[in-house]
């Protein structure tokens, strides 16, 4: 099993790190490595979209050509895992909070609108013990750095965790997305039950 | 997992707030460091109105630093350097996506105040600006929003780190065009944490408190930097980049990613030397890609630059302490 992150901008390394102790922790044998290009993107099982800036990693995704091979991969039933900026790329409709509709460059696969920015700015970043059910019944400690949530899903799209009303976590299919960042909380749990998925798949 | 080290007991910056369903915890040292470490592999561009910051953005910043005049222009006016009117800092607030950061002076905690009532991101306690305080900076874990400090060598961004910066950056030489200083502090800075590195892999305690010693940190910081074989938080070049190639070089030294100063605005060709700049620090092992950044500016177009060692005012010199 080889799982790619998406390499261009943002927490890749901690996404590696997570990802690896996932695979350790389950015993499973694998591989993580960075990927930007369509080759080397043609040469992983599964892929994670890291966080950082969303506007940026579309660009450079844009700009090497690897946003159509990623598109396409995924539409064929590749798993991908995507966090926190990596999740408003999977997402087919963003706006942001303040200034509002804006053009980016996004892979359109997961149905749902995005609200980006969506509980404020830095200052206004938080942890939260969250709800995970399919997690177990432990808290999961979620990571929220002016995260977005989710507004809108069409049919097909399951909400896995909430936070004050406000959906943070989905899955549609091979799709995960996720408002929060658990690749820094030190909880592998997410990142296992990715693997997982990917194991099944 | 984000290194947590030296985080303070109850420092004042973390406010616990009851949602409807939730309670959170704002402030914590994971959110702050945590939000420094999605700026990397990416650019910070100084941007002074509202137009730059969105040339940035369209360009791929990952962020936007708003300051009153470029470092060049700090350089050239002389006078006092202070934070940037509130009116364009909100400007910027409210017309951009990618995080908005901003400079006070060292030491100035009342400008640290106003920037963090206006919402911005991260706050830059900067050695461009005139230092307010000689002695001491700003206590760092006072505030909820995260902070960025230069430093010069290892001692002086473990101790910012002490007091509580959630992100570090080498001081370089601020306005130059000049890569020369930024290189000079991040080999410096790696040199030191080779040594630190090697000492803790051989469980040599006595040599390390003696680091710490030296270094003016405690012995906690010490081990966890050998521990980690680098910087316990997320660590930027700046001061003196210009070029793509410029920060291609600052990446291959093993900087987190890249902010750029004068070098863009003061250029003749802001959007596409942005551009070319952002490509050459994402795809900085990518000789090809790297190259055809460099195509997209003229050097002709590059800002003058000034040369640091025949200086007689150097910004680096600025809050060592």
């Amino acid at each position: 099993m080889i799982i790619g992150v998406l390499g261009f901008q943002g927490d890749i390394e901690e996404h590696i790190a997570a990802t690896k102790e996932a695979l350790k922790k389950l015993k499973i044998d694998g591989a993580v490595s960075v990927v930007k290009t369509a080759d080397e993107l043609g040469e992983v099982d599964a892929l994670i979209v890291p966080g950082g800036e969303s506007t940026v990693i579309g660009g450079l995704s844009l700009f090497n050509k690897s946003l159509s091979v990623i598109k396409e991969r995924i539409k064929n039933g590749m798993p991908v895992l995507g966090t926190c900026a990596g999740m408003i790329l999977l997402a087919n409709r963003t706006y942001d909070r303040v200034v509002g509709e804006k053009k980016q460059p996004l892979l359109g696969v997961l149905n749902v609108l995005v609200e980006r920015n969506s509980f404020g700015r830095q200052r206004e970043s938080f942890e939260a013990d969250l709800n995970v059910p399919l997690l177990g019944k432990q808290k999961f400690k979620g990571v929220f750095i002016r995260a977005p949530s989710v507004k809108e899903a069409s049919q097909g799209v399951e909400t896995l965790a909430k936070l004050d009303g406000e959906v943070v976590a989905v899955r549609q299919g091979n799709i995960v997305g996720t408002c929060f960042h658990p690749e820094l909380s030190g909880d592998t749990r997410l990142h296992e039950y990715f693997v997982q998925m990917i194991k099944k798949h | 997992m984000i290194s947590l080290v030296s985080s303070v007991e109850h420092p004042k910056g973390v406010l616990k707030e009851s949602l409807k369903e939730i309670e959170v915890i704002r402030g914590t040292t994971l959110v702050k460091r945590g939000f420094a470490h999605m700026q990397k592999h990416g650019v910070i561009m100084d941007v002074t109105s509202v137009e730059q910051a969105q040339i940035a953005e369209e360009a791929g910043a990952v962020a936007v630093m708003v300051l009153d005049k470029l470092p060049y222009d700090v350089r050239k006016a002389g006078g006092i350097a202070r934070t940037a009117s509130l009116k364009v800092v909100e400007d910027v607030l409210n017309h951009v996506t990618i995080p908005v950061m901003a400079k006070c002076r060292i030491g100035h905690s009342g400008e640290a105040n106003i920037l963090e009532e206006a919402g911005v991101d991260m706050i830059d306690e900067s050695e461009v600006l005139t230092p307010a305080d000689e002695e001491r900076h700003i206590w760092k874990w006072d505030y909820t929003t995260p902070f960025v400090n230069g430093g010069r060598d290892l001692g002086e961004a473990l101790r910012r780190i002490e007091e509580g910066a959630a992100m570090v950056r080498t001081k370089g030489e601020p306005g130059t065009g000049n890569v020369a200083e930024a290189v000079k502090h991040i080999r410096l800075v790696n040199n030191q944490i080779g040594r630190i590195k090697f000492l803790y892999e051989n469980g040599d305690n006595q040599e390390l408190i003696r680091e710490a010693r030296e270094l003016k940190v405690s012995y906690e910081i010490v081990a966890e930097t050998g521990r980690l074989g680098r910087l316990p938080v997320v660590n930027f070049a700046a001061g003196g980049i210009a070029t793509p190639a410029d920060a291609s070089l600052m990446m291959k030294l093993g900087c987190d990613g890249v902010f750029v100063g004068s070098g863009i605005f003061k250029a003749e060709d802001p959007m596409e030397r942005a551009k070319a700049i952002v490509l050459a620090t994402t795809f900085y092992d990518d000789a090809k890609i790297v190259s055809e950044a460099q195509k997209m500016v003229d050097e002709r177009k590059s800002m003058m630059g000034l040369d640091a060692k025949t200086m007689e005012f150097r910004m680096q010199d600025r809050g060592t302490i």
